[in-house]
């Protein structure tokens, strides 16, 4: 069975939920195996197992993280030479689309971006990747015909699932040293904002958002609560980052993150394009808005029609009540 | 300083966007082409760099004749002139052979700073800006939320998941911007006017010295299958809210197992 290489989205410690869902995708594909830049992969080699990694190979040489991107498309290009993959699967954030692009060029493969679902195609033809594109109102399936597939999966696109068999994962050293064309654009320093307890918008399982509603940034307190009620992430629509009531990293939209969560709760928002762009896609969606006629209604499995501020106090008291009893 | 700022119209965002049905294409006739809303953050820094430490900012878009357009308002902006890549031999291109014919212009012009919008509001692929940098072999310095440039040296904020990172480079170099890091302004009445007598270079392929057969759909190393729309959600439930519609949401979150 061929390989199928996973590039596992990790701090060192702590591996990110996303690369656990592209383990559960290759599976479907072949036999994954887990690229790992940087340090940290002895630790993490029986999680990765335990979702059906065979392989581990471990590229830790002197400066992979310390420069922009190239570094690690330069390792990847590597395997995809040694190992010829049947696909290789890249996490689809900023930088994991930016690696696919970088690594398409070098191996003249075709690269498919914000994959929501891989399957293998028929006779043998390559996977075929579902990707929502504009807005979400066309649902398309691609896939690539010139080279090694590369497939850039959006966070949440499957339900991580364990290997039915997990075997030992054999930990295999990648000895690629780093050329000087990878080289030019040094990180010179990692700024880590604070964002608490609450988990990372794109790969939350549950975002809740605010909008033009919440009327200002002091209530958007109110917003965080009803999160962290839910072990949740905050997002915010446009008009609330450009009010300046919430960072401008927390927008979800077409200019801003795209999230695909369990559950998308709309609150005081009323669903512009723009917003919808962002959270379409979303398994299921719940809105709070006081004006019955706002589009995001369209969107909602559950709908409340009221004011925000008297719906969600008694919804966070609700929440607290029903997972304290 | 030579600084190009790549732009790509694209259908207005605001109007409902389709395939074709016969070649699974953008229908780009039912529909108003604009610039690329991510790209004016792009030419507006480009100006403002050039503000700061001189030079001229060059317009860079390919695509139909109809981009001309947005050629025009990004030189109404304020940009010097433009290079517009046209050529029927480009349609359906994918990103390989974007970056390709983009990457041949760029070498055939001159830059010591290209600077692209983070992705363009139709295919959304942000790849362009790290294509470009493999191609060209210059530092990529993406994503940017503020750039500063001293002297060789250009200093990006470079926006992350987790927060953010400072990157610096050496130029001639690849910058993308994310939106936030300007305000674009807003062309000028003068700004118009004089942008109706700027120098606008068109290019084919064979001018450009672009290989044909690495471009265009024939060359394009991804296909669509198939696609459809998305079929309408099923309709929802929505309550009015009559003092208990925090207890209602509750339930309904308890019974989809969320809580």
């Amino acid at each position: 069975m061929a390989e199928v290489l996973v590039l596992a989205d990790h701090d060192g410690e702590t591996v990110k939920k996303v690369t656990f869902e592209l383990l559960t995708l290759a599976r479907r594909l072949g036999e994954p195996a887990v690229a790992w830049i940087g340090p940290g992969a002895e630790g993490a080699s029986e999680r990765l197992a335990g979702y059906g990694a065979a392989k581990v190979y471990v590229a830790e040489a002197d400066g992979l993280t310390d420069y922009v991107v190239a570094p690690t498309a330069e390792v990847l290009a590597a395997l995809a030479g040694q190992a010829a993959p049947a696909a290789i699967l890249i996490p689809a954030s900023g930088e994991g689309k930016e690696i696919a692009g970088r690594l398409a060029v070098k191996i003249g493969s075709g690269v498919l971006t914000d994959a929501v679902d891989l399957k293998p195609g028929e006779d043998g033809s390559g996977p075929v990747a579902e990707q929502s594109i504009f807005g979400g109102a066309i649902i398309v399936q691609s896939r690539v015909r010139t080279g090694t597939p590369i497939v850039a999966v959006r966070p949440n696109a499957v339900t991580p699932e364990p290997a039915p068999e997990p075997a030992a994962a054999a930990l295999e050293p990648v000895s690629t040293g780093l050329s000087d064309a990878a080289k030019t654009a040094t990180i010179a320093e990692r700024v880590v904002a604070e964002r608490g307890e609450r988990p990372e918008l794109t790969e939350a399982s549950i975002v809740v958002s605010g909008g033009r509603g919440v009327g200002g940034a002091e209530n958007f307190a109110l917003i965080e609560r009803l999160a962290d009620s839910l072990g949740a992430a905050v997002g915010a629509s446009r008009a609330a980052t450009d009010a300046g009531w919430y960072p401008h990293q927390f927008q979800v939209g077409q200019t801003g993150k795209t999230v695909s969560p369990q559950l998308y709760l709309a609150v005081g928002i009323s669903g512009a394009i723009q917003h919808r762009a962002g959270m379409q896609t979303s398994k299921t969606i719940m809105v709070i808005n006081k004006d019955p006629e706002a589009p995001i209604f369209e969107l909602a499995d559950f709908g409340v029609v009221g004011d925000l501020f008297n719906v969600v106090p008694q919804l966070v008291e609700q929440i607290g009540q029903r997972k304290g009893g | 300083m030579n600084i190009v700022v790549c732009v790509k119209q694209v259908p207005d965002t605001a109007m409902e966007r389709t395939l074709r049905a016969e070649d699974s294409r953008l229908d780009r006739a039912s529909i108003d082409g604009v610039i690329n809303e991510l790209d004016e953050y792009a030419i507006e820094e480009g100006l403002r760099q050039c503000e700061a430490h001189g030079g001229e900012v060059t317009i860079l878009s390919m695509g139909p004749e109809p981009a001309a357009d947005s050629i025009r308002k990004a030189l109404s902006m304020g940009a010097d002139k433009a290079v517009h890549l046209v050529d029927d031999g480009l349609a359906g291109s994918d990103a390989l052979a974007t970056s390709l014919a983009l990457a041949t212009v760029l070498q055939r012009i001159g830059f010591d700073l290209v600077i692209l919008g983070s992705e363009s509001t139709d295919a959304r692929m942000g790849v362009l800006a790290a294509m470009l940098a493999e191609r060209l072999g210059v530092p990529q310095v993406s994503l940017a939320s503020q750039v500063e440039i001293d002297g060789q040296a250009v200093t990006i904020r470079r926006q992350a998941d987790y927060g953010y990172d400072t990157v610096t480079a050496a130029l001639p170099a690849v910058v993308s911007v994310v939106e936030k890091i300007n305000e674009p302004r807003y062309p000028s009445f003068k700004g118009i006017m004089a942008a109706k007598k700027k120098p606008v270079e068109t290019l084919s392929l064979a001018d450009a010295g672009i290989d044909p057969a690495q471009v265009g759909l024939g060359a394009a190393a991804t296909e669509v299958v198939s696609f459809a729309s998305r079929p309408p959600r099923q309709a929802g439930t929505t309550v009015k809210d009559e003092g208990d519609g925090g207890v209602k949401a509750a339930e309904y979150l308890a019974a989809q197992k969320f809580i």
